[in-house]
This record gives structure tokens, sequence and C-alpha cells, in this order.
């Protein structure tokens, strides 16, 4: 896992997953996203960097609308996912959602058990006809967050009882116990040691398999590592946008470059 | 948590993938609904906790705005000389000698006057007639005669209070239906008192008896008045004020700011968090048992209820004096300290003027509570105590039984009088007005001082 | 002399002590501040507070123990058979008390001289009628022993309290002397006063105790003095509460806490789905304008007196349900005879509780982190079921804890149950019945006319302390399980 590696790895779809049009952000007064187009592919790892403050957390929420939860958040302009406006009045931001989970910075396991935990989406969503399939669910999700080995004979076991990387792969694998199409996460490993970070980056790697990934990173080693495509951001406005490649070796615009050899962030 | 309520085994709805995110499927709709459910629920918990305020509030107002009215009949009352100073030296002994019974006749001739002039018909007895009037009318008379003595043989004119009952009419709580089984008043008498009114002799007005008069005795309920009462529970309040502020602030003081960590604090702190929440009537056994059985203290003193009243109020003050005192940033005592301050310097010069308003607040929310509170002075005898004279000076006023507002809302309660109960709920009135305006103050002070470091 | 006159002739020494202390400290810096090792005002400080604070101390015990050794030592003088049939020796003594202080009175006014007052031979007759024309009131009437008892009583406070006088003065000049005496350049009047301040820092902090302390004594012996009287067994596992004056009384606490569980329980089901929905409402769907304004009205309700409530009981619900569900009421269920009820009651204290337990519960829903939610709403789900099946479950502990207060307020709530709940002990599942509690006996044993001897009367501190325990029980639990709660988000 290194840059070299990214570079060369090809990118098998050119399906577009997300595809934003000129969405501005306000916060009250605040104009926190000016004027962003990005279009986001399936089957990717899409990495947002950028400093402190420039927006790229905020973006990501609007992608499942999770600024809906704030009141003085004003979303403008169009975000299509599949080609349908996620902000059109006929779209239930609960089943979007579904579609497009959620990985936090802090890792936020519920106060329950870990198999509660993981089971909780399939429950709501109404994914599993009876407990075995359930199980099923659980124990599939767990696979996939590659943390099954690790908990398998203490599934009862209360969540916030594990170690932050351990919580952490518990979030994801919650996260994909719904089954979502594009999987959201913003700085997922900000809160975790190197080791627990270096098994959460393996897991976003096999991730892409499946599920269009969006990551918040504020690392740009991390976002060479595990990510195809990055986005630039800087103070609300999309830099830059292209294959991670590109543009950690040869980016276009000086701001890119400023951030990328440390002169601002 | 191993139920699987949430996936109903008869038809789990299609996973969502690939369906249009337009269309709401079964089980979104369904979610929504319950959803909405739950959001109803809420709003209907608020609107029933804000319903019962409104009916409360409507209630007070309309069942107590009646006491600050009362029943009034205006009457020339000829004091006649012969009858009241027989001797005519008017001799102020001689005048005391005459009861107030002796006052009765001369009321009712003076109706009977009053009735030819105005030219009513009525059958109505002139002693009936003056049946109308409350008992305390004749006291009244006298009292202005002995106070005027040199008005005899004079007519004046006089605005007599009438009886519970003509008032109860007027107001509409008295009915020719309901006063069946009624030995105090006749139908008769109510067609009189339609004349007079119509006369424009008789008539309701506001009546300031109520707020700063004395209790009168339960035959009497158009002149009970809550003045004294209040006055008892000005002086109780004196008494908290004195003890609980200086006490309240010296225990925050040492405890935010002195206190060592050890056993002895810990105790203090757990005893102060639970005698906050001991019932109000634990206090009052505690009065009962120390302040009258053991230390002899008067009986329905307002002293007493005041020092029960401080113990109660004291972890109040203490507990938002400290919260205060935290608010006051670390650098504050910090800079004090670093000019050579002694810590009791620091304290006392810089951090408790800092939080002297929150102080304050603390103490008139705490004020605020005690003034209302009534189960304590039930047990050491504030209820149950007529307070039917104002007491005679400032020690007096600690010291003499008296009664409290809020007691003597209680006592007005249980009278068999409906009359009462206009009073206690015009009581209320007037308790609640201070109350709020005591909060209204706390607010502003909150408001108006708050410090954001 | 009166207590007021020592008081003031207390606070002249400190003053002068003041003024005294300072200028001999500045004398012996000659007149330069600078040398002192305090500020000056300081050395005045400290004279004036070692004149004040030893001598009101001990002015503060000794007025608390005098009464206590003379009732004591008068109380062995009252021979046996002076006691009267069916009185006892309590009451004795509050007659000697009255006889006491109705000679004090007669001095005072000047009908009697204090020969007269102290002359143990005296004809009771004569003197009765001699303090009747002086104004005083006497309920019995007196007997030789009394009279006794009475002139010793008064010649033992009187001692005691120019005893007391002497030695209170004497020591105030003390202490202002021996501290004039170290004042002086060196001394660090500064650390002294500021000890001693601290010493009535923690004074008052301990008042708190001695609050607590009291509470329990006081209950604690009566309650002693009740068991003696009256069985334990019967109070606390009896099954009648049949205060009888004249004697015999079954006296349990059984079915009062019945009574006082069964309006709880009602309280609790009115005030606990309202309260908590409110506080969901309000924390998790409620626009700021709507908190702002929805949270501090219904707040105040908790502000309102309880008398108001007991009011309200009284005079507007227990009527209203009466025309619901009495006698010819609208309903037409004849179910209820009377306003006074379980139900009355209830419901009332429930609304009373709302806002107790919605703002408690507030608090504690606030303090689960959004992170929790976010990751609930991030999965799909929609606001409702992330409160129901993640944020209520992580708040269920402070949750529970907030009821318990409310519960603990409940049993102990006077005012409202004293007038709206009736009179009547006993066990019935029936809300529409008049029932009683503890509250409600406790304020009907001890007002009135009393008699500290009767177990009648002393079955209230036994009722006092069971509820005074049941209650801190209740809230040492609570806030322990609410601390708990608080520090697992922390």
């Amino acid at each position: 896992m290194n840059q070299m590696t990214s570079v060369e790895r090809t990118v098998d779809s050119k399906n577009i997953k997300i595809a934003a049009n000129n969405v501005q952000v306000h916060y009250g007064d605040t104009h926190a996203i000016k004027d962003v187009n990005v279009e986001i592919e399936d089957k990717t790892v899409t990495a947002f960097i950028g400093p402190s403050g420039c927006g790229k957390s905020t973006f990501l929420r609007c992608l499942n609308r999770m600024n809906d939860t704030i009141d003085i958040c004003r979303v403008q302009g169009d975000i299509l996912l599949d080609g349908e406006d996620i902000y059109d009045k006929r779209v239930d931001p609960v089943q979007l959602r579904a579609k497009v989970g959620m990985v936090f910075q802090k890792p936020n396991p519920f106060p329950k058990s870990i198999y509660d935990n993981v089971a909780y989406g399939p429950r709501i969503h109404g994914l599993a006809k009876n407990k075995a399939e359930l199980d099923e669910i659980v124990e599939k999700s767990l696979r996939r967050g590659a943390i099954w080995d690790e908990v398998k004979d203490r599934l009862d076991a209360p969540g916030t009882g594990l170690s932050g990387g351990q919580q952490q792969r518990l979030c994801i694998a919650r996260a994909v116990a719904t089954e979502p199409e594009v999987l959201l996460m913003d700085e997922p490993c900000s809160a975790l040691d190197p080791i627990a970070t270096a098994q959460v980056e393996e897991l976003i790697d096999d991730l892409r398999a499946r599920y269009s990934v969006v990551i918040v990173t504020h690392s740009m080693q991390q976002a060479a590592r595990v990510s195809q495509k990055t986005a630039f951001f800087h103070l609300g406005n999309l830099v830059e946008f292209g294959e991670t490649g590109q543009i950690f070796t040869n980016p276009v615009d000086p701001r890119t470059e400023s951030y990328i050899t440390g002169r601002i962030g | 948590m191993t139920d699987i309520s949430q996936t109903p085994g008869a038809a789990p709805a299609a996973k969502p993938k690939g369906g249009s995110l337009f269309e709401k499927d079964a089980r979104t709709k369904r979610r929504n609904a319950a959803e909405s459910r739950f959001k109803m629920y809420g709003v209907a918990a608020i609107g029933i906790g804000l319903l019962m305020l409104v009916v409360l509030v409507t209630n007070i107002v309309t069942a107590g705005t009646g006491a600050f009215q009362q029943t009034y009949l205006e009457l020339n009352v000829e004091l006649k000389a012969d009858k009241l100073d027989k001797k005519g030296n008017r001799n102020i002994e001689d005048i005391k000698k005459v009861s107030t019974f002796g006052y009765a006749p001369l009321i009712a001739s003076a109706l009977e006057t009053e009735v030819q002039e105005l030219g009513i018909q009525t059958d109505l007895k002139p002693k009936a007639m003056g049946k109308i009037l409350s008992k305390a009318a004749q006291a009244e008379l006298r009292n202005y005669v002995i106070a005027n003595p040199d008005e005899i043989g004079k007519t004046v004119s006089f605005r007599f209070l009438t009886n519970s009952r003509v008032d109860g009419y007027l107001k509409g709580r008295v009915t020719r239906e309901s006063i069946a089984n009624d030995k105090s008043i006749t139908v008769e008498q109510l067609d009189f008192v339609d004349q007079l009114r119509d006369a424009g002799v008789l008539y309701k007005a506001f009546n300031p008896d109520f707020i700063f008069g004395s209790d009168a005795s339960d035959q009497r309920p158009e002149a009970a008045g809550i003045g004294v009462s209040m006055l008892g529970s000005l002086f109780m309040m004196f008494v908290v004020l004195a003890l609980a502020l200086p006490i309240g602030v010296a225990a925050s003081i040492y405890l935010e700011e002195f206190a060592p960590q050890n056993r002895l604090t810990d105790i203090i702190e757990v005893n102060i968090s639970n005698l906050a929440a001991v019932p109000s009537i634990v206090f009052g056994i505690l009065g009962l048992a120390v302040f009258i059985n053991y230390m002899h203290l008067p009986t329905s003193a307002p002293l007493v209820g005041g020092l029960v009243l401080t113990l109660m109020t004291l972890p109040t003050i203490i507990i938002s004096t400290r919260a205060s005192l935290k608010a006051v940033p670390p650098s504050i005592r910090d800079a004090a300290l670093g000019v050579g301050a002694s810590k009791m310097q620091a304290v006392f010069h810089h951090v408790l003027p800092l939080a002297a308003p929150g102080i304050l607040t603390g103490t008139i929310i705490g004020l605020a509570q005690a003034l209302g509170e009534t189960a304590p002075l039930l047990l050491i005898g504030m209820v149950g105590f007529i307070a039917s004279n104002p007491p005679d000076g400032i020690v007096a006023g600690f010291l003499s039984p008296n009664s409290a507002m809020p007691a003597q809302i209680y006592e007005w309660s249980k009278r068999a009088d409906p009359a009462f109960y206009e009073r206690a709920w015009g009581g209320i009135i007037i308790l609640l007005i201070f109350l709020v305006t005591m909060n209204t103050i706390a607010v502003l002070l909150r408001r108006r001082f708050e410090r954001r470091w | 002399m009166a207590l007021s006159w020592l008081l003031l002739i207390l606070l002249a020494l400190a003053v002068i002590g003041y003024f005294t202390g300072r200028s001999r400290a500045l004398a012996s810096a000659g007149g330069n501040a600078r040398e002192l090792h305090s500020l000056p005002s300081y050395y005045g400080y400290n004279v004036a507070f070692t004149a004040l604070v030893p001598a009101l101390g001990v002015l503060i015990i000794w007025l608390l123990v005098q009464p206590m050794i003379i009732d004591n030592a008068i109380s062995g003088l009252i021979p046996d058979n002076a006691i009267a049939e069916g009185s006892d020796r309590g009451l004795v003594m509050s007659e000697v008390r009255r006889v006491a202080d109705g000679l004090n009175g007669a001095v005072a006014a000047g009908t009697m001289t204090e020969a007269q007052a102290q002359n143990a031979n005296a004809d009771i007759d004569t003197l009765t009628a001699a303090l009747k024309d002086a104004g005083q009131v006497l309920t019995q009437d007196i007997t030789q022993p009394i009279l006794m008892a009475a002139q010793k009583y008064r010649s033992m406070t009187s001692s005691g309290s120019v005893a007391m006088q002497v030695v209170v003065l004497a020591l105030a000049l003390l202490g202002a002397a021996f501290a004039y005496v170290r004042t002086n350049k060196e001394f660090r009047a500064r650390n002294v006063v500021e000890q001693g301040v601290l010493a009535l820092l923690l004074l008052a902090a301990s008042i708190a105790i001695l609050t607590t302390v009291g509470i329990v004594l006081s209950m604690f012996f009566e309650t002693l003095n009740f068991f003696q009287l009256h069985s334990w067994k019967d109070f606390f596992f009896g099954s009648t509460w049949a205060p009888n004056f004249r004697g015999g009384s079954e006296l349990s606490i059984l079915p009062l806490l019945w009574g006082t569980l069964y309006i709880s329980v009602i309280a609790l089901l009115v005030a606990v789905p309202i309260g908590l929905f409110a506080a969901v409402y309000l924390s998790e769907y409620a626009s700021t304008v709507t908190r702002s304004v929805a949270k501090p009205l219904l707040e105040i309700l908790a502000g309102i007196p309880t008398i108001v409530y007991g009011l309200f009981a009284l005079l507007t619900v227990g009527p209203a349900l009466v025309s619901l569900f009495g006698n010819g009421g609208a309903l037409g269920l004849g179910w209820m005879a009377s306003s006074n009820a379980v139900l009355t009651a209830g419901l009332v204290m429930g609304i009373m509780l709302i806002p107790f337990v919605s703002s408690l519960s507030d608090d504690i829903i606030n303090a689960v982190p959004q992170s929790i939610r976010d990751g609930s709403l991030g999965l799909g789900a929609t606001k409702s079921e992330t409160v129901r099946q993640v944020v209520l479950p992580a708040a269920l502990p402070g949750i529970v804890g907030a009821i318990l207060l409310a519960a603990s307020r409940a049993i102990g709530e006077t005012m409202i149950v004293v007038m709206a709940a009736g009179a009547i002990a006993k066990f019935s599942g029936n809300p529409f019945e008049a029932m009683t509690t503890i509250t409600t006996r406790i304020v009907s044993q001890l007002t009135g006319d009393t008699d500290f001897a009767s177990p009648e009367t002393l079955v209230a501190f036994a009722l006092g302390l069971t509820l005074f325990i049941i209650t801190l029980g209740l809230n040492i639990f609570a806030l322990y399980i609410v601390r708990k709660y608080r520090e697992q988000y922390e």
C-alpha cells in the first residue's frame, strides 16, 4: 500500500453513480460550498481532500442529506443519484440513506450489543424475513467489515466495549448491512491509531468491489493509498478533480500543488 | 435485544436496491406514518401540558377576580344622640358602653328612611332589611362614632358591606333557587336587593379591604382580607433573606473555593443534595419539634415560619450560588493571586462581586419558592389562626402569631361558606402576582448581567 | 437585661475592638503601615472577631442547653403524686412554664412584687387572682407543687441568664484583651483573620449536616417514645388505621402507605408519558423558537405553589370528576360519591409533575451524544426510530432516575393530598374512593390541640421518619443512577 500501487490501479467501470451540478450550501450567512460540480463513479474510491474547514465534510453530508438535520443549512443545485435528484420533493431521505450509507469520523456504535448494532439497519428497513436471515446478514456484514473473526464469540457483548479500531470496523459493518450502493466515510481513521488505520484502509479497498465509496480525509497519504479519484477542496470551492495519481504527481491548479507540497493547510 | 419486531414475517418489503427514489415503497410509507404518529404524540404531550396551564390560569382568574369586588350599600345614618350618648356629655367612656348590638336599630331606621325616600315598595320589616348588610356594618358604625364623637346627632353617609349572600347574588353565585334551604336570606330580601340596585344605592365596587384588610371570622366572608397574612409572609421572608442568604453564600464559598477533597466535604455535599429533595412537610416536623417544643419559640410566629423556610431554602440558594461561583473563570482568581492577594482576598474582592448577580437571581427564586410553601406552616400553627389584627410593631411582627398568604388561602378553602372559596382564589391571584414579579426580576437580572467569558 | 441589649453590647465591644486594634498596630509600626505584616484593618478585624465569635458561640450554646438542664432539674422536683390521673410529666412541665411566664408577666406589669412572686408560702388563690388580674392566661388551677416548681424554674432561669451574661461578657472582654495584647507589627493578623473566616465558612457549610441531624434526631426520639407506648408490630404490620384519642388506637402505616403509593402511581401514570413525550418532542423535533416558548411555559407549572394545585383539585377537578363519574353525572355511572378521591389527587399531582419529568428527561436526552443519533439517521432510520430504538434506550438509566425523583416528590407531596385525597384509611383498588396518605395523617395528627404524650400524636413522628427514609432512599438511589449515567457520556 503505497503511492505507487495506487497509480497503477485500473478503474474497471465508468458508470457515473452520483453527479453533482452547481451545488451551493449555506450555513446561515456562511457560504460553505460554492458551485461544486463533481461526478462520482461506481465501484470506485473517491477521496475528498483539503485543509480543515474547506467544505469537504459538508459536501459529503449533502450526498445522503445528513445536512437536513441541521436547521440553518440550505442546499441549492442538483445532486443526482443514478440520474434521480436526491433533493427532489418526492424523495424520502430515509429511503435515500438506505442507499447511501455513512461512516462517521468518531466511531459511534450504539450502546447495544454487537449483534444489535449490525442488525439495526436490516431491522428498520425490513431486509430479513426471519431470525435466520438476520443472523446471516449480520455475519456477512461483519465479515465484510473484516471484524467477524474478532467478535464472532461475543456477539452479545456491548459494541461500546470494543477498541477504537474495532468500533470503527463495526460501524462500517453496520453501514454495509443495509446493502447500500454508496458508502460515505467522513474521516473514518482520524480517531484511530496507525495499526487500526491500516486495517480500515485495507477494508476500504475491499469494499470497492461492491460499492461506490466516497472518503473524506485530511491525510494526503491516505487519499493516495486508498482512492482512484481525488477531489481537492479549498475555501468551499472544488479546485481540482481527477485521477488520484495525476492529482498527486502533476496537479494542474497551483493551489493544489501548494497544498500537496504542504504550503497551505 | 434480539427481538425482530421491525421485521414482520408476513410481508417483508422488497429491498430498496434498484428501485427509484421517487417512489416510496410500502414499508417507507408505513414507517413515515409511524413517524408522524410519534411526532403527534409529542405535540399532544406539549399540548396537554400547555392546556393544563391555560385551564389553571383561566380557572384562577375567573374564580378569583370576584374577590376584588364587593357589594356595597350606600346609606345615610342618623347618629341619634338619644341612643348613643344618653347623658349628652360626649364622654368617650360612656359612648363606648354602647355595644355594637346597640347600633343595629340605627341602621334599621336609616334603611327605613332610605326606602321611603327612594319610593321602594316592600313588605319587609326594617330589621329584616338590615339583614342584607354585613355583620361588620354595626362595628364599622361604632368605630366611626368612637373616633368622631362630635358627629353624634348628625346624619352621616356610609358605604356598608352587604352580607356574602347578597354579594353572591350580585355576582351570580347565589340564585333564588339556591337559597331554598338557606336561613340567612329570603327571596323577599333578594327582591329588595334588586330594588335597591335599580335605585343605584346598592352596587359592586373595587374592594381594597380584600388586599389590605385582615381576616374575619367564618361568619363574615365579605369582610375577610389577606393584608395581615401578607405582612406575616413579609416578616417570614425577612427572616429567610437575613439567614439563608449569608449562610448560603458562606457555605457555597467554602464548598466551591476552599473545601479540601475529604470525607467531611463529601458528607456536606451529599447532605445538601438530599436536603433539596426532602419533602417540605418533614421540615415542618423539624420546626415543630426543635423550634417550638424544644426551644419554646412562640407558636404561629413568623419567626418560626421563617426559620423553617430558611432551612428549606438553603439548599436551593447553595446550589445556585455554587453554580454562579463556578461560572467565574479561574483566570480571574489566578490574576488576583498573581498580584499577591491571598486566596481569601481573591474570593471576596474579585470572585464574589462577579458572581453576585447569579447569587441574587438564585436567592430571589429561593425566596419565591419559600413564599408559596404551605405544608410546613401547617405544623407550626400558622393555619387555623385568624389573622384579624395587624401586628403592632416590628418585634411583634416577628414574634406574635400571624398567618401567611398560602396558609390563609388554605384556611379559607377549609371554611364551610362557599363565599370563602372566591377569596381563596383571589388570594392565589395576589400570591401569584408576587411570584411572577419575583421570577421576572430574577429573569431580568440574569439577562442583564449574563456574562459570556 | 434583655438578650438584645447583650447583643448590642457585644457588637459595641467588637467595634471598639476594631478601632483600638487597628490603631495599636499602626502605633507599633510608628504610623507607617508598610512596616506592618498585614493591612491595618486586619489587626482591627482580629480584635473584633476574637471578642465577638467565642462569646456569640457560647451564647448560642448556652441558650440551647440551659432550657434542657433546667427542664431536667425541675421535672425531677415534681413528685409523682402531683401528676394528675390521665396527665403526665410533660403536661405538668408545660403548666410549670406557663405559671413561671405568668409570674414574670405579672412582675413586669407591676401588679406583683418580686418578693410576692418568690414567696413559696403564698396563698394559691390570691396568687391565681393576681395572675388573672395581670392578664396572664392559666389553663389549670395552680397546685402547690406546680407553684414551687414554677418558682424554682424562675429562679434557675434568672440566675442562669445572669450567669450567661457574665460569662459571655467576660469572654468577649478577655478575647478582645488577648487579641489586643498580641497586636504588634510582627503579628500575622491577616492569616489569623483568614483562618477565622474559613472556620466560619465551614460552620455555615455544616448547617446542612446539622439540619439533617436535626431532622433525624427530632423524629427519632419521638418515634422511640411512640414505640414505647404503641407496639411497633402494629405500626409496621397491622392492617387498620383508627386513631382514637380515648386510647386503644390501631395505628398501622400500611393503609396509609397504600393510599400514598396508589395516588403516586396515578400521578406518575399522568406525568411520565406526557412529560417524556414532551421532552422527546422538545429535544428532538421542536424548532428553536417552539422550544424557547414551550419549555419555559411548561416550567411555569413547576413554579406554581402546591396550595394552588390543592385548591384546583378541591374546587375544580374534584367537582368536575364528580359531574362526570358521580351520581347523576354526565356518564350516568354513579361511581364517585365525593370530590375527594384518589383520582382527583392523582390527576392534579400528575399535572404538577409534568414539568418535573420533562425538564429532567430533557437534560438527560440532550446528554446522549449527537454522534449516536447521526449514526442511526445515517443508516436510514427515521427520527422516531432513532429516538425509540437508540436514544431512549441509551438514556434509559437517566430517565429511570428522573422518574424515581418524581416518585419521591409524589410520595412527599402534602397540600394536594391534604385538600383532595380524603381522610379514610383503607385498602381499596377503587380510584373513585377517598383514601388517605402518610403526609395527610402527619398533618392531621399534629395540628389542632396536640398532646405530646399520646401515641396518637407521636405516631406522626414515626410516620414522618418513615416518609423521610423512603424519600431519602429513593433520592439517593436516583441521584446515584443519574450520576453513573452522566459519567458514561463524559
